[in-house]
This record gives structure tokens, sequence and C-alpha cells, in this order.
């Protein structure tokens, strides 16, 4: 849900308090709904590499209005900057400053995307392409009105057009990437495959959400199922009841189950093999959180958020590898936290679990690649669940406003980002991981 | 036409007759799985839930482990004991409240506490016939909202002043309430033949048997720890579907000891002359709660893509003549169940899982002293001799009625559920698929009682 300050600042006079005494000014983000037009308007690409050439020719495909040059006061629905051949720093100005204008006319939720080469090269080429790091994070933090922006960096040998980036493309300019701001996601092959269609990018599919029965996990189940996958919905034999509500709304099954026993990966896959013929995507997402500072933690408070968080799913992900009935392009999507990357007081075991996390899908990701699989992480920032619903009043509403989009994100944000990752289009990102965080301003 | 003993396949005429190739088509109905929510102690966590909302409740729990989402199941069954009239289609509503496909259709059955097995062996038949090719079979019972009807006197004056036509009749009408009328009627346990509640009925039997204290407080005792244990195992983790905050069964004591059960005060047969030994501890609660079963047939099953854990065999009622003191109450399953091992040509070494409901540890021993008594094999059975010996070893090992509590209408579907779930476990027993028996007892002087072979 939208809280109640940003509701109240979005428009009347409500609106003109918060401009007058200078008070944060959360947009209404726009949220995907299948059938939505990509973006709000027409599309302009700077960039004058074959791979821009090639990508406006691809974005003309997708029934877009593409524009090569800017039509002034013409309102955009988002911008794609293409850096794909930078050789100096210097090469950066002319199309930066050349798309700059342009900035003026973005719509509200418009979206900005750079599209550039990981850093590499001769000195003054990784010169180049690190700096478009600092630039699209510095750009995401002008953006006003829900607007978002957001990098794709392509490894050396990947082109501009790959399934990757093409997937990340529309990923990035559509409503799915809502609250994902300042954030690049790192095309490293050019593995993957584009969608039949875009409406139903999991068709076919079958996938596993573990801590499905609530909050973030049950967004999960319903945007896969939304996105055309069956769902086999887990959860501890405690959380049954919400987990059989989630089970029956998406047409799944509910599988109700302690990730921590030794049999789960078995009992997982035992079930969607058995019970639906396949298995080709694992959202690692079921977590705990036993707060306490370092000082005064516990063994019990750190060892099980440890066995939850990350050892049940290196023991799941060992089965997984394991199998026969995983190796046809398989995904494994893990849910980490901002707090595993710039830490947070009275986590030091929820943090060091959610770090094991995204060090698991680095390691893992070479595991899963010859099956033509990957295996990433998404890291929520502040997002609005029942959990954070229970910080102090004061926590809360820092927490809420301290990133570029000045709000918490939903659920529904975080399932977005997974379902992307668990495509096929997806299929040459892995080991990565995206943050879905508004660009919280803590920890970088 | 048959002429000489082989068939003739003529187009216009058949080769057999209708009845003949029905009775041909009789096939396997296999137990698929089970739901049930937590039973809860009467006037604990489910005091302000209706049946149809616990029926709902288990219904839409067992859809969710099955994917029966806008399934059109053959037919589904189930009854509730203690029911109000205004429920007089409970089930088909459990069913147009559930996620179920709204074109199923659905029947109550009621026979006191053996509906939930009635339930499971009249669409176990449908299947084996042809008729239907999946079930869902159930029992719900809430003590705790339990029907209260007005008295008689009460209830005779409002339907005489629904007839009367003019305000003076109507006044001559309502002159003739009393106070007393106005006491409202509730449900008892009581038999309406004898006056008698089922735990007196229940303390003649094991005073006749001469069933010890500490027998029945051994038997209450194991139900604890073996359903207990079960839990600890996860045996219940697909058996079960939390509701209204409880994850497990609310009545059973896992730290209880014989010492605590001894120490208990008799609450039946305090009367009789001899020592009084049934004691709330080792006497089953009034209970809330709801239990489904999935029974199909195997082509369906294997379409769905679902498992077969067992197959039901057969089953038997049996009925007592108690109001003339023939036999107890609650013996009747000491009846049915050698007549339905004889029919299957079986006896009770054949058995490798013994569920016999726990109404009162009392009845399940009494049953067990009749089966091994020489006279009770002669004079009631036919036999020789003695029945036989059930092994304790193989009776109720995940716990039964004494612990998880008994909501009537839906005991007979945890207790298949679980067998079902057993014997699959089990596997083969001595080179042939495992077996097991259910028992249950019922006011009335009935019993009824079923015969579950691993799939």
């Amino acid at each position: 849900m939208t809280d109640t300050y940003t509701r109240l600042v979005s428009k009347g006079v409500g609106r003109d308090v918060a401009k007058k005494l200078g008070l944060p000014q959360p947009a209404l983000l726009r949220r995907y709904e299948p059938g939505q037009p990509l973006v709000n308007g027409p599309l302009l690409v700077v960039g004058s590499s074959t791979g821009a050439d090639a990508l406006a020719t691809d974005l003309l495909a997708w029934d877009l209005d593409v524009r090569r040059h800017a039509v002034p006061r013409e309102k955009l629905g988002g911008i794609v900057l293409v850096l794909d051949e930078l050789e100096k720093p210097s090469d950066l100005e002319e199309p930066v400053l050349r798309a700059a204008p342009s900035l003026r006319d973005l719509a509200p939720n418009g979206r900005v995307v750079t599209v550039s080469r990981e850093p590499g090269g001769t000195p003054a080429a990784a010169a180049a392409r690190q700096g478009v790091d600092g630039l699209l994070r510095s750009l995401a933090k002008e953006l006003r009105a829900g607007a978002t922006g957001n990098g794709i960096l392509l490894a050396d040998g990947v082109g501009a057009t790959a399934p990757g980036a093409l997937g990340a493309l529309r990923f990035f300019l559509s409503a799915r990437s809502a609250f994902v701001d300042g954030q690049f996601v790192r095309v490293g092959s050019s593995d993957g495959k584009l969608p039949d269609d875009v409406d139903t990018p999991l068709a076919g599919k079958v996938a596993v959400v573990t801590g499905a029965a609530r909050g973030i996990g049950a967004a999960i189940a319903r945007t896969l199922h939304r996105d055309g996958a069956t769902v086999v919905a887990v959860d501890i034999p405690a959380a049954g009841d919400h987990l059989a509500e989630v089970a029956n709304e998406v047409r799944g099954t509910a599988l109700q189950l302690d990730i921590t026993r030794d049999n789960a990966g078995a009992r997982i896959i035992d079930h969607a093999v058995g019970r639906h013929g396949r298995l080709d995507i694992v959202v690692h997402n079921a977590g705990i959180t036993r707060d306490k500072l370092l000082v005064n933690m516990d063994h019990s408070r750190w060892s099980s958020v440890i066995d939850v968080n990350i050892a049940a799913q290196l023991r799941i992900n060992d089965a997984l590898l394991a199998s026969e009935h995983f190796r046809s392009s398989p995904r494994i999507v893990s849910v980490a936290s901002t707090s595993g990357i710039a830490g947070n007081r009275g986590q030091t075991n929820y943090a060091a679990s959610k770090g094991g996390v995204m060090g698991m899908v680095r390691a893992t990701a070479p595991l899963l690649a010859r099956h033509g699989g990957s295996v990433n992480a998404v890291a929520p920032g502040f997002i609005e669940t029942e959990m954070t619903a229970r910080m102090p009043f004061a926590m809360r509403e820092i927490a809420r406003r301290l990133n570029s989009l000045q709000q918490g994100g939903r659920p529904q944000d975080v399932a977005e980002a997974i379902a992307f990752l668990a495509s096929d289009a997806a299929g040459g990102i892995s080991g990565e991981v995206l943050r879905v965080c508004g660009q919280n301003m803590v920890g970088a | 036409m048959s002429i000489d003993g082989q068939s003739v396949n003529g187009p216009e005429e058949p080769a057999v007759s209708r009845a003949a190739s029905s009775a041909q088509a009789v096939r396997r109905a296999v137990v698929v799985g089970g739901n049930r929510i937590p039973f809860a102690r009467t006037g604990g966590a489910y005091t302000k839930s209706s049946n149809q909302d616990m029926l709902t409740a288990a219904l839409d729990g067992l859809i969710a482990r099955f994917g029966l989402q806008d399934e059109r199941i053959g037919e589904v069954a189930a009854g509730a004991v203690l029911k109000h009239s205004r429920d007089f289609n409970l089930t088909r509503e459990a069913v147009l409240g559930s996620a179920l496909s709204a074109e199923t259709p659905a029947y109550d059955l009621q026979q006191a506490c053996a509906t939930g097995l009635e339930t499971v062996l009249g669409l176990a038949n449908k299947i084996k016939l042809g008729q239907i090719e999946s079930a869902i079979a159930g029992g719900v019972d809430s003590a705790s909202d339990a029907p209260i009807a007005v008295s008689e006197g009460l209830r005779e004056i409002l339907l005489d002043l629904s007839r009367a036509k003019s305000l003076p009749q109507r006044l001559q009408i309502l002159a003739r309430l009393r106070p007393k009328d106005l006491a409202p009627d509730a449900p008892n346990t009581g038999e309406p033949r004898t006056g008698l509640s089922m735990g007196e009925h229940q303390a003649l039997t094991t005073a006749q048997w001469k069933i010890t204290r500490e027998a029945q407080d051994e038997l209450a005792y194991n139900s604890h720890r073996n359903l207990a244990a079960a839990y600890d195992a996860g045996f219940f983790d697909d058996l079960l579907t939390p509701y209204r905050g409880l994850t497990r069964d609310s009545n059973l004591r896992a730290d209880t000891s014989l010492d605590k059960l001894a120490s208990l005060k008799p609450v039946f047969g305090r009367n009789l002359g001899s020592e009084a030994t049934m004691t709330a501890g080792n006497s089953t609660p009034l209970t809330d709660g709801a239990s489904t079963v999935l029974l199909a047939s195997e082509e369906w099953a294997d379409q769905h893509d679902l498992p077969k854990l067992a197959t039901i065999l057969d089953g038997e009622a049996a009925a007592v003549d108690f109001v003339h003191g023939k036999d107890g109450l609650l013996m009747a399953p000491a009846l049915a169940v050698p007549r339905l091992l004889a029919r299957n040509g079986l006896t009770l070494d054949d058995i490798d899982y013994f569920e016999i409901h726990e109404a009162f540890a009392g009845t399940v021993l009494s049953t067990l002293a009749a089966w091994e008594d020489e006279e009770f094999g002669r004079t009631r059975l036919g036999l020789e001799g003695a029945f036989g010996k059930v092994d304790r070893s193989r009776l109720n090992v995940n716990g039964s009625s004494l612990a998880a509590g008994h909501p009537f209408a839906a005991t007979g579907g945890r207790i298949v559920a679980s067998l079902a779930k057993m014997l699959h476990e089990k596997g083969a027993a001595d080179g042939r698929p495992a077996l097991g028996l259910v028992s249950i007892c019922a006011a009335g002087g009935q019993g009824v009682v079923a015969l579950l072979e691993a799939h």
C-alpha cells in the first residue's frame, strides 16, 4: 500500500503545502499491469554506435514510438543512452549533453537507461566505462516524479541487442522496475531467449517459492503466476493456513515444509516433478530475523538465522545441482537484503546471512552455467510489509524517505525483479545482485 | 447371446447384460491424501467457528495441497453429528465456499461418530462402480457451536401461533406459555432409549470386561506419547493445515505421565458398586474440528499426477442390542471386524496397523478383551474359540482420539488419511501389501469398520 504521507502530498492542498515547506514529495509510482503500454510516451535513443542503431531497430519492433533525435517540448516516456563504444572519458560528453535537455521533457514515471560496457580494456577505456557508474547514479538522484535511472553493463563480446540486454532494457523501461533506481545489471553472456508473449514470459514454467505464505513471498507467488508459471508455494507447516490461501489464489499447490530439514531439496524436487512434471525456477525467499546487538547475541538467534537464510539454501541448491530434473535452463533467484550490503545496526546475524546469499550466487553461477542456468539475488531495501509496519514510527518514516523515490517499496516490486531474473530473457545474467531499494542513500 | 458358453458379440444385442457389465467395472478406489485442521478442545480456539467454517477450511487446505482449484470433483460427502437445522446442505455450502468448481455436487450424511468413515466407504463404492472418478469424504463437528433448541412446549406454542388466524386466537395461544417453556433444550450425548450418557454406558462395559484403571491410563499415555512423536517427526506436515492459530491438536499433552493420569478422579461409573476407573484422562474430551480425504480411481489419480497411498478394500457395519444389555453400547466393532476379516480371508495376525478409535480407553480395551475371550468367540461370533489377539505394537501407533480429541464426524477422515499414509510408507509386509484396519464405534450401538491396503 502507498503510505499515508505519499498519498497526502501527491495532490491538492497537501502537494502545495509540501512544496512550500520543502518537504519530501514522493510520487505515486506506476506499477505493472498486464497489457499496459511499456512506457508513457515516445522513447529517445541517444548514441551513434552500431549498437545504438541496432537497439533502436529492435525497439521499433516492440511497437514503440522511437526517436533518434529529440523533439523539443515533446513529453518522453524514456531515454536510452547507448554508450557501448566509449574509449576515453571525453567520449562521454557528446551523447550525455545531447540527452541532457530532454530530461526536462521526461514524463512522470519516465525512464532513463544507460547501455554501456563493464569496466575493462585500456586505462582510458576503463575510466570512461567506470565513469558511467558515477554518472548514472547521480542522474538517478536528480530525477523526479517517479522517474528512475538504471544501467545495463555489457561484458566484452556481448552485443547491445543480446537477449539479456533486451530483457533488462524491457524490465527497466517497464513499470515492473518501479522501485529499482540507480542500479546496474551486468549481462555476462549472450545466453537467454526473449519470450514469445511479453505478457506471459514464464508460460509453461514450474516455479517453487519458499516462504510463500505471506508478505514478499506471497507477492512473488502471485507475480510468477501472473507471468504464466505454475507455482509450488512452500512454507513451514505452522504457516500452512496462509500458505493454502496463497496456493489456492494462484491455482498452484501448497507444500508444507521446513526448508531446514535435511531432505528439503529432495522433497521440493519430488513435489514439483511428481505433481507438475518439471522444475524450472526456485526462488529462495524464506527468511527470518532475530535482531539483537552483537554484544547481546546468543547461539539460538545466530544459528537459526544462518540456518534458515543461507545454510538451507545451500543444501537445497546441492540437491538441485545434483538433480537431472533441474537441467533445462534452470533459474535460481535468492532474496538478499540491503542490510547484507550496507549493514544494519542490530542485524549482524541477518546481514551475515544475506551477505552469504550474495557470495553464494556468485560462486554458484558457474556451476549452473553448463545447463544454461542462472542464479541471482535480489536485495530489497525498505519494503512495506507486516514486518516493517511493526517498526517504531520515527524509524519507519526515516527508513522510508531515505531513498531517491522517498518512499518504501511494495512486495510486488521485489517480486517483479525476481520474475524478470527467473525468465528466459535473463539467461545472460548470472551471479548478480539486483537491488530493489529506490536507490537507498545508505550504503551506496 | 450366449449359446454354448461362448459369447456372441452381435451388434444389435450385447453379449452380457448391463448389470453384468457394470459389475465387471468394479475397480479400485484409492486414497490420494487427506487434510484436516488441528482439533481443538471445546470452548478453545474454534469457539467462534461454525461447522461450515471448519469444513470449508479443511477443504481449502486439501485443495491447496493437491492443486484442485476449479476442479469438478465427482462428489463430496461429509456430515456433522451436532448439526443446526439451518445446515441442511452443510457440505454443498462448504463446497460453494471453497476453491473447488461450483459444479461439484455434494451431500450430507449422518451416522453418529461413524459419519466420517461411512462417507469414505460410500464414496469409495461409487468410485469402484465407475459412477464417479474422484471424491472428497469428510466430517466436521463443533461442540462449542452446538445447536440449542427451544423446549418442546415453546416449540408447540410457536408452531400453533404461526397457524393462528386472529388476534384473540394468538393471545389465547400465548397464554399457554409457562416459565419452564423458556428453558432451552441443549444437546447431550445421552442415549434416547436408556437415558444414560455414553460415558456411563462405557463404564458398564468397562466393568463387565474387568478393564483396570492402570490399563486405561497406559493406553491414554501411549496415545499422547505416540501423537506427540508423530508431530515431532513431521508426520502431519502433509496431513494437516493450521487453523485459527492452532498448529497442533490442543488436547495433546506431550508432557503427560502415568503418574499424572493416575492422579485424576473418576468421572464415569461412580454408582456401579465396583471401583470407578474412567477419568477425564482416559476418556475423550468434547472437541471441535474437521477432516477431509481425497479419494479417486487409479486412472484419475494418474491423470492428475497425484499419489495413490492406499486402496479402500472393504467395509462393514454392525449394530448391537445395547438397550436390553446384550452387548455394551460401543461394542458393535467387536462384531463387525470378525465379519469383515472373515469375508476377506484374513485374521488379526494379517493386519499391520490397527486404528481403533479411542472413544474411551475402556472401549478399545473392552473390544480387545472380547476378541481374546473364548466365550465371546463362541457365543457372539460363532467361532470355535477366541477371535484373536491384537499385537499392541501395531495399535494406534501415531496416537488416536484420546490425545488428538474427537470431533465426532471428523474422526473417520483423520484416521483414514493417517492410516493410508502409514500403509504407503510401510509399503510391503511379508511379501504382500501392508494391511490396515479401521474401527469406529458410534452412538446407538453402532460400529463401522474398514480395511485398507497399501498401494
